[in-house]
C-alpha cells in the first residue's frame, strides 16, 4: 500500500488527537507524507471525536473519507464511520467497549491488569494496530518513546500488550525518504511571524486560534515574546495597537465572532497608521455556529470591517508553508506601510495536521521601515490619533487637511499593490494549459490541487485577496475557459470579490455544513462539469 | 521644549478641565526639574471633552478611543517599562463604555496612573447621564429623571485591586497638583477621581464647595477605614464629601512581574526554529 487512510476515534479524553499525531509521526518515520483531519465537539468531555491520518508517498495537505484502518475505543467510532471503510479495510477495536467484526482485542481489560490509567487505552490500541499493519514493534516504541513524556514505561508496557495480542492483517510499505515535521497551520504560522521579528503577541482565547496563543506563551521565553491575554478583543486589540505605538511588532488572532470585537480598533489602526497583524481563523457561523468546525465566511467580513476608508493587507495562506512565509511578509508589510495586515485562515487550515518543509520556503528578510520615531526617542514627540489630525498628530477638522489625509491612506493602498507585484500573489497548479479551471483560497488549496491533478485541471489560487491583485489574476485566467470556484461557504465570497474587479466565474462548489471537502467528494462535485 | 501646542483651547469658559489641565502642566514641569525626561511620558486618553488635554500637552500621546484609554495604556507601559503613562479618562469613558479595561487594569496593578475627569455628564455629546449621574438628574437622554442610582468608583475600584485611591476636586488646585503628582510617583495602579465641574450641563460648584473638607487623620494604608470614608458619600444622596487619598498599598505591579526576566537574545530566531522542528518529527 503506498497510500492509507486511518480513522480513530472515541470520546473526548480518550487521548484520541495525541494518538492521532503518534500515528501520523510513525507513518514519517516509515517515509510517508502525512495529513491529520481533526473532528471533535465543542466540549472537554463525552461526545465524539476522531481524527483521519492520511500517509501517502508523496505529499498531500486533504484527507480522505474512505479509510483503510478504523480504530475504535468506543461503539460510536465504529456506528458513525463503519461506512467510511474501504473494502478490505480493517477494524481495530476495544472489545470491551465494542461489538463489531474484525480484530478486537479486550484492551480495557489489558489496561485493567496492567493496573495503567484508563487514558492509555489509545496506547494499547496503537500497539495492535502497529502489529495488524505489519509496522515492527522497535518503530512504534521509538515513537513512542519521543512522544510520551509523562508515563512513558507503562505505556510501553499496554502498547506492548496490544502488540502481542494482534496479528498482521495489512501490510505497509516502507519508503527511503526521511521525515517532515507535522504541524498545524496555526504553529507554522506562528513560527514565520517570529522569524520576521514577532515581539508581542495579544489574544483572548477563541477557537481555532487558540493555539496560536498556546504556542506563543509556549515559546515566549524562547523567542522573548510578550505575549498576553487581556480582559477581551476589544482590550486584545487596543493593547496591541499600545504595542505597535511604542515600537513592538504585535500580532493579535481570533475568530469571526472575537474579530467582531476588534473592528473599532482595526478602523483606529488605519486612521492612526498603525501596524498591526490581525490573524482571523473561520469556522462555521453565523453567530457562535460551530466553534470546532470548518468555515470561509469571513472574506467580506474582513475586507470591510471598520469604518471610514483605509488601506489593509489581506492574505489567505493555503498550506503551512504559505502560512510561514506569508505570516512573515504580512508583518514585514504592515510596518513597511504602517496599516493593518489580516492573515485569514480556517479551522481546516488551523488545526489541520500537515507535514511542514522550511526548506522549500524563501527566507524572508526584516523589511526596511520608514523613519518613525517612539515614545521615549529623544527630544521627540509623538502623538497617535484616531480623531483626523494634522502632521504633528494634533486634532484638526480642517477641510483641507481632511482630503489630504484620506488621500494619503488611500495612496498606500496603491504602493502596496505595486509592492505585491514583487510577489508571486496568484499561484497556479496542476494542468497550467488546461481550459477548465478550479478557483480556491484558503485551506481548499490542498484538496483542489490533488482533486486537478487527478481530473487535468488547472488551479487558480489568489494568494492576497486586498489589494487584490488585479493584474496576476488576469493573466492566470486569460485562457480558461471554464472557471468552477470552490469554497467552504453558502454564497461564493471570492466569486463575488472576483465580481468587484470585473471577473466572473461558471460554476460554484460550495459546502457549507463546517466539513471540509474530501478528495473523493469534490472530484464527484467537480465531474458534474468536466 | 515648550509644553505647549498649537491647537486652540475649546473648553467653555470655567470649565474644570482647566484645573486638570494647569494641573497636570505644572506637576510635569516639576518632574522635570527634578531630572525625569518628559521623553518618556506618554498621556493617553479616551474620546470626551477630557481628551482634549492630550492636544493641548506637547509631550508624547495616544489619543485612544472612547472607553479604551486603558489597554494602549497597558501595551505602551509593556512594550516600554520605562515610560510614565498618564490617562486621562471621562467619567462615561472610564465608568461605561471602558468598564471592564478599569476594573482589569486595577485588578493587574500596573503601573499607570488613571485620572477620571468626573463631570457627572456626557459634555461631548452635549448632556446625557452617565455612570455617576445621580439618580432623578435630567438630562436630554432621561428627561424626567435618571431612574438608575450611580456607581461609587472609588468603592469599586478598590475591590477591583488599585493600590492608590484618591478623589480631587476641580475647584482645589494645590490638593489637584499635590495629588496627581503622588499618583504619577505610585508604582502601581493609580486612580484619582476629580470631581470636575461642567459648567454647562451639570454645574455643581456650589454644591460641592458646600460640601466637601480634605481627609485629616486617615490612614490610607488602613483598607477597612478607607472603605468608611469611600461609603460616606455615595454620589446620590446629600453628604459630606472627602477629598484627598483614600487607599494606599504595595503589591508588586504586573509589569514587573510579566517583564522580570525578559530580554532579547542573541542567537538568530532561525537557528531557534530550526532547533524546534525536530521535536515534530
Amino acid at each position: 500500500m503506498s497510500e492509507f487512510s486511518v480513522l480513530i476515534g472515541g470520546q473526548a479524553g480518550y487521548g484520541i488527537d495525541k494518538a492521532g499525531v503518534v500515528l501520523a509521526r510513525l507513518f514519517g518515520r516509515l517515509g510517508y507524507r502525512v495529513y491529520i483531519y481533526r473532528d471533535y465537539p465543542s466540549l472537554i468531555r463525552g461526545g465524539h471525536t476522531f481524527s483521519i491520518i492520511r500517509a501517502s508517498k508523496v505529499r498531500i495537505n486533504a484527507h480522505r473519507n474512505n479509510v483503510d484502518f478504523l480504530l475504535a475505543l468506543n461503539q460510536d467510532t465504529v456506528d458513525l464511520h463503519k461506512n467510511k471503510l474501504n473494502k478490505n479495510g480493517v477494524v481495530i477495536f476495544d472489545s470491551a467497549a465494542v461489538k463489531t467484526d474484525g480484530l478486537g482485542l479486550p484492551i480495557g481489560g489489558i489496561v485493567k491488569e496492567e493496573g495503567a490509567a484508563e487514558i492509555t487505552r489509545n496506547t494499547c490500541l496503537l500497539g495492535a494496530f502497529a502489529k495488524a499493519a505489519g509496522i515492527g514493534w522497535a518503530a512504534l516504541e521509538q515513537v513512542l518513546r519521543q512522544n510520551m513524556p509523562k508515563e512513558l514505561e507503562i505505556n510501553l508496557k499496554v502498547a506492548r500488550r496490544g502488540f502481542e495480542a494482534a496479528a498482521e492483517k495489512k501490510k505497509i510499505e516502507k519508503f527511503d525518504q526521511p521525515p517532515l515535521p507535522i504541524l498545524t497551520g496555526n504553529e507554522a504560522l506562528s513560527l514565520g511571524l517570529i522569524a520576521a521579528g514577532l515581539q508581542a503577541y495579544v489574544a483572548y482565547p477563541m477557537t481555532p486560534a487558540s493555539t496560536i496563543l498556546h504556542f506563543m506563551a509556549e515559546q515566549a521565553e524562547e523567542f522573548s515574546l510578550k505575549v498576553l491575554q487581556p480582559e477581551s478583543e476589544i482590550g486584545v486589540m487596543l493593547t496591541a495597537l499600545g504595542f505597535s505605538y511604542a515600537g513592538t511588532k504585535a500580532a493579535v488572532g481570533t475568530s469571526g465572532g472575537g474579530f467582531c470585537l476588534m473592528t473599532e480598533g482595526v478602523s483606529f489602526a488605519g486612521m492612526a497608521e498603525l501596524p498591526i497583524v490581525i490573524i482571523v481563523g473561520q469556522r462555521t457561523g453565523p453567530s457562535t455556529g460551530l466553534p470546532t468546525y470548518t468555515g470561509q465566511t469571513e472574506l467580506h467580513f474582513v475586507l470591510n470591517a471598520g469604518q471610514g476608508e483605509f488601506t489593509r493587507f489581506i492574505v489567505a495562506p493555503g498550506d503551512p508553508e504559505e502560512a510561514y512565509y506569508w505570516g512573515a511578509v504580512a508583518l514585514n508589510l504592515a510596518w513597511q506601510f504602517q496599516i493593518p495586515a489580516f492573515i485569514l485562515t480556517d479551522k481546516t487550515m488551523a488545526e489541520g495536521g500537515f507535514n511542514f518543509d522550511l526548506s522549500s520556503i524563501k527566507v524572508v528578510k526584516e523589511a526596511a521601515l520608514p523613519k518613525r520615531a517612539f515614545p521615549g526617542d529623544k527630544e521627540v514627540v509623538v502623538k497617535i490619533n484616531s480623531y483626523e489630525h494634522d502632521a504633528k498628530g494634533l486634532t484638526t477638522e480642517d477641510a483641507a487637511n481632511t482630503k489630504q489625509m484620506a488621500e494619503k491612506r488611500l495612496l498606500k493602498g496603491k504602493q502596496l499593490a505595486q509592492e505585491l507585484e514583487k510577489y508571486e500573489t496568484v499561484k497556479i497548479y496542476g494542468d497550467a494549459k488546461a481550459a477548465t479551471a478550479i478557483l480556491c483560497w484558503g485551506s481548499n488549496k490542498g484538496v483542489c490541487v490533488e482533486a486537478a491533478q487527478k481530473l487535468g485541471l488547472k488551479v487558480i489560487q489568489p494568494l492576497v485577496l486586498s489589494p487584490f491583485p488585479v493584474k496576476q489574476f488576469e493573466s492566470a485566467v486569460k485562457d480558461v475557459k471554464k472557471l468552477i470556484c470552490v469554497e467552504n461557504n453558502a454564497t461564493g465570497q471570492l466569486a463575488k470579490l472576483l465580481k468587484l474587479n470585473g471577473f466572473s466565474v461558471d460554476e460554484m462548489a460550495l459546502k457549507y455544513d463546517g466539513r471540509p471537502f474530501d478528495l473523493d467528494e469534490l472530484e464527484g462535485e467537480l465531474k458534474k462539469w468536466i | 521644549m515648550d509644553i505647549e501646542t498649537h491647537a486652540r483651547n475649546d473648553w467653555c469658559p470655567g470649565c474644570g478641565n482647566f484645573a486638570i489641565l494647569n494641573a497636570v502642566k505644572a506637576v510635569l514641569a516639576e518632574l522635570q526639574g527634578e531630572g525625569a525626561s518628559l521623553d518618556d511620558v506618554v498621556l493617553v486618553g479616551g474620546i470626551g471633552q477630557h481628551a482634549k488635554m492630550l492636544d493641548y500637552i506637547n509631550v508624547n500621546s495616544f489619543y485612544s478611543l472612547h472607553g479604551r484609554p486603558l489597554p494602549p495604556a497597558e501595551g505602551i507601559k509593556l512594550a516600554n517599562p520605562k515610560t510614565k503613562v498618564i490617562v486621562f479618562s471621562g467619567d462615561g469613558d472610564a465608568y461605561g463604555e471602558g468598564i471592564e479595561h478599569l476594573i482589569f487594569a486595577a485588578k493587574r496593578n500596573i503601573d499607570i496612573t488613571l485620572i477620571v475627569h468626573d463631570n457627572r455628564v456626557y459634555a461631548l455629546t452635549t448632556g446625557q447621564v452617565t455612570p455617576t449621574s445621580p439618580q432623578g438628574f435630567k438630562s436630554r437622554s432621561i428627561p424626567s429623571g435618571n431612574l438608575e442610582r450611580p456607581i461609587n468608583p472609588l468603592e469599586l475600584i478598590l475591590a477591583a485591586g488599585a493600590t492608590h485611591i484618591a478623589r480631587g476636586y476641580s475647584a482645589n488646585l494645590p490638593l489637584l497638583k499635590r495629588q496627581i503628582k503622588e499618583a504619577i510617583l505610585h508604582k502601581g495602579f493609580s486612580l484619582i477621581d476629580v470631581l470636575q465641574v461642567c459648567v454647562t450641563f451639570n454645574n455643581l460648584y456650589d454644591y460641592y464647595s458646600k460640601h466637601v473638607y480634605e481627609l485629616k487623620d486617615h490612614d490610607p494604608a488602613d483598607r477597612e477605614a478607607a472603605l468608611k470614608k469611600m461609603r460616606e458619600w455615595d454620589y446620590n444622596t446629600e453628604a459630606p464629601i472627602a477629598l484627598g487619598t483614600f487607599y494606599k498599598a504595595s503589591w508588586p505591579t504586573f509589569d514587573e512581574l510579566f517583564l522580570k526576566g525578559k530580554g532579547e537574545k542573541d542567537e538568530p530566531r532561525s537557528a531557534g526554529i530550526k532547533e524546534l522542528l525536530k521535536n515534530y518529527i
